[in-house]
């Protein structure tokens, strides 16, 4: 059973990806990918879309990093489960990562945001943020209970990548007086074993987003909503 | 597993909905559709859906589930009598879960767009646009039909509902706008199938005539606020 990860260091998209084959002792091999020469195998397993991470098991391509991990799930279901069994609360589970997913633009408009407008695109982040707190984690450990599941790796990128967000606009949403319980479940994440070694470097992190931002807005690329 | 208490909160003209209705025929769940426009903002749906406010809603006895392809797998997951709706096997799922986000992330939104576009040379782009993302839909359809007639193989299946639930608006904006997307030239295989779903035996009750949906659509997009979304 060969198992290879194409991905990026950096990317949160990646990262999730790397948690859970950890999590479930997934053996693979990983693929560096440089994003401005993608390898071949990259453009001919993810046509579509042309972006990491790319699952490559037994010769065929998963992409999609929630469409990966559902897929993971599945493929090893005996394994550190990433979803509930009861069907509603699987269903709760997806609702989560699909409201991450809908509220991209909010982060990245954040993530690229203008001085005049960092209040503004914080405010929209610390809102999003507390719907999260407040309908998703409640006053779990977790998203996923007393243990992590697939909505804590799809919001892992917030106990680190974010902290870079947040220096590069100079505005500070993610504190323990905005969001004490959301707050709380950053340091919680980032002390599970499997996290905890499987973190890119802070420095090099803050580094290469100021690099990334810095591109993105002089080249226009993305228009912040 | 009991089927009372079964509600729908939506409009027979929503794609979204229809895909619900789809899954529900497909497992022979009684259900209620309690008609829903959300544009009127009523209660019942800020109180079910609170984070969208959007139509469809499952209500399963105390459950209210959101968002419409959730409500699709949790109907798969929940009933386990009748026909199962995703593929058996994990890379076939991945496969269908790929082109539904595909549908919903690509597709979709070139229809509002075109749907706001403002002079022809706009729309002709827009219908560029729709074409290719429908020649790689017919290129989906082939690998995943295997020959068969549907996306699902030999009954409908996920992908089926993802897309089929917008052919009858996809037929509309061809009308509108005087154009082909879904053609026996350009995508036959695509325009096959189309036909094949509206006489499935499943489904077939809950697809609307386009020409219907045409006049059913221009009522419900009256009621919308004058600001795009999203």
């Amino acid at each position: 059973m060969e198992v290879r990860l194409h991905g990026m260091w950096a990317s949160p998209y990646v990262i999730r990806v790397i948690w859970a084959l950890k999590l479930k002792g997934v053996k693979y091999e990983y693929i560096e990918e440089d994003l401005s020469n993608k390898s071949m195998a990259v453009l001919e397993y993810n046509p579509i879309h042309k972006k990491v991470p790319v699952l490559v098991h037994n010769g065929k391509p998963i992409v999609e990093s929630a469409v990966i991990l559902q897929y993971i799930e599945e493929t090893w279901p005996d394994r550190t489960p990433l979803l509930p069994e009861d069907p509603y609360e699987r269903a709760m589970a997806r609702f989560w990562i699909d409201f991450g997913q809908q509220k991209s633009l909010t982060f990245f408009a954040f993530f690229l945001t203008s001085e005049e407008d960092k209040h503004k695109t914080a405010a929209q982040v610390l809102e999003t943020l507390k719907i999260l707190e407040e309908e998703a984690l409640g006053d779990k450990k977790f998203f996923g209970g007393n243990t992590i599941n697939m909505v804590d790796l799809f919001f892992g990128w917030l106990t680190y990548s974010f902290g870079c967000m947040e220096n590069i606009s100079g505005v500070q949403v993610l504190l323990p007086e905005t969001l004490p319980r959301l707050h709380r479940w950053t340091l919680d994440f980032k002390q599970e074993p499997v996290i905890k070694e499987n973190l890119p470097d802070s420095t090099a992190l803050l580094e290469h987003f100021k690099r990334v931002t810095k591109h993105l807005k002089s080249s226009n690329k993305f228009k912040p909503a | 597993m009991a089927t009372s208490g079964v509600k729908l909160l939506g409009a027979k003209q929503s794609p979204f909905v229809t895909r619900v209705m789809m899954a529900l025929e497909m497992k022979s769940i009684d259900y209620e559709l309690v008609v829903m426009n959300p544009h009127l903002k009523p209660e019942l749906l800020s109180k079910t859906n609170p984070v969208h406010k959007k139509i469809p809603v499952l209500i399963h006895g105390e459950r209210a589930i959101c968002e419409s392809l959730i409500i699709v797998q949790y109907i798969d997951d929940a009933w386990t009598n009748g026909p199962s709706i995703l593929p058996p096997h994990p890379y076939d799922r991945a496969t269908a879960r790929f082109w539904a986000a595909f549908v919903d992330d690509k597709l979709v939104p070139l229809l509002g767009q075109l749907r706001e576009a403002e002079g022809e040379e706009a729309k002709e782009l827009v219908i560029k646009k729709l074409s290719e993302a429908f020649m790689r839909l017919e290129e989906a359809f082939i690998n995943c039909s295997k020959g068969k007639a549907f996306f699902g193989g030999d009954s409908v299946g996920y992908l089926d509902i993802a897309l089929g639930s917008f052919v009858g608006l996809i037929r509309v904006v061809e009308m509108m706008n005087e154009t082909k997307l879904l053609d026996e030239t350009k995508t036959s295989r695509l325009a096959g199938w189309a036909e094949r779903l509206y006489s499935d035996s499943l489904v077939k009750d809950v697809l609307m005539d386009p020409q219907l949906l045409l006049v059913q659509l221009q009522k419900f997009l009256a009621t919308m606020p004058k600001a795009a979304s999203e």
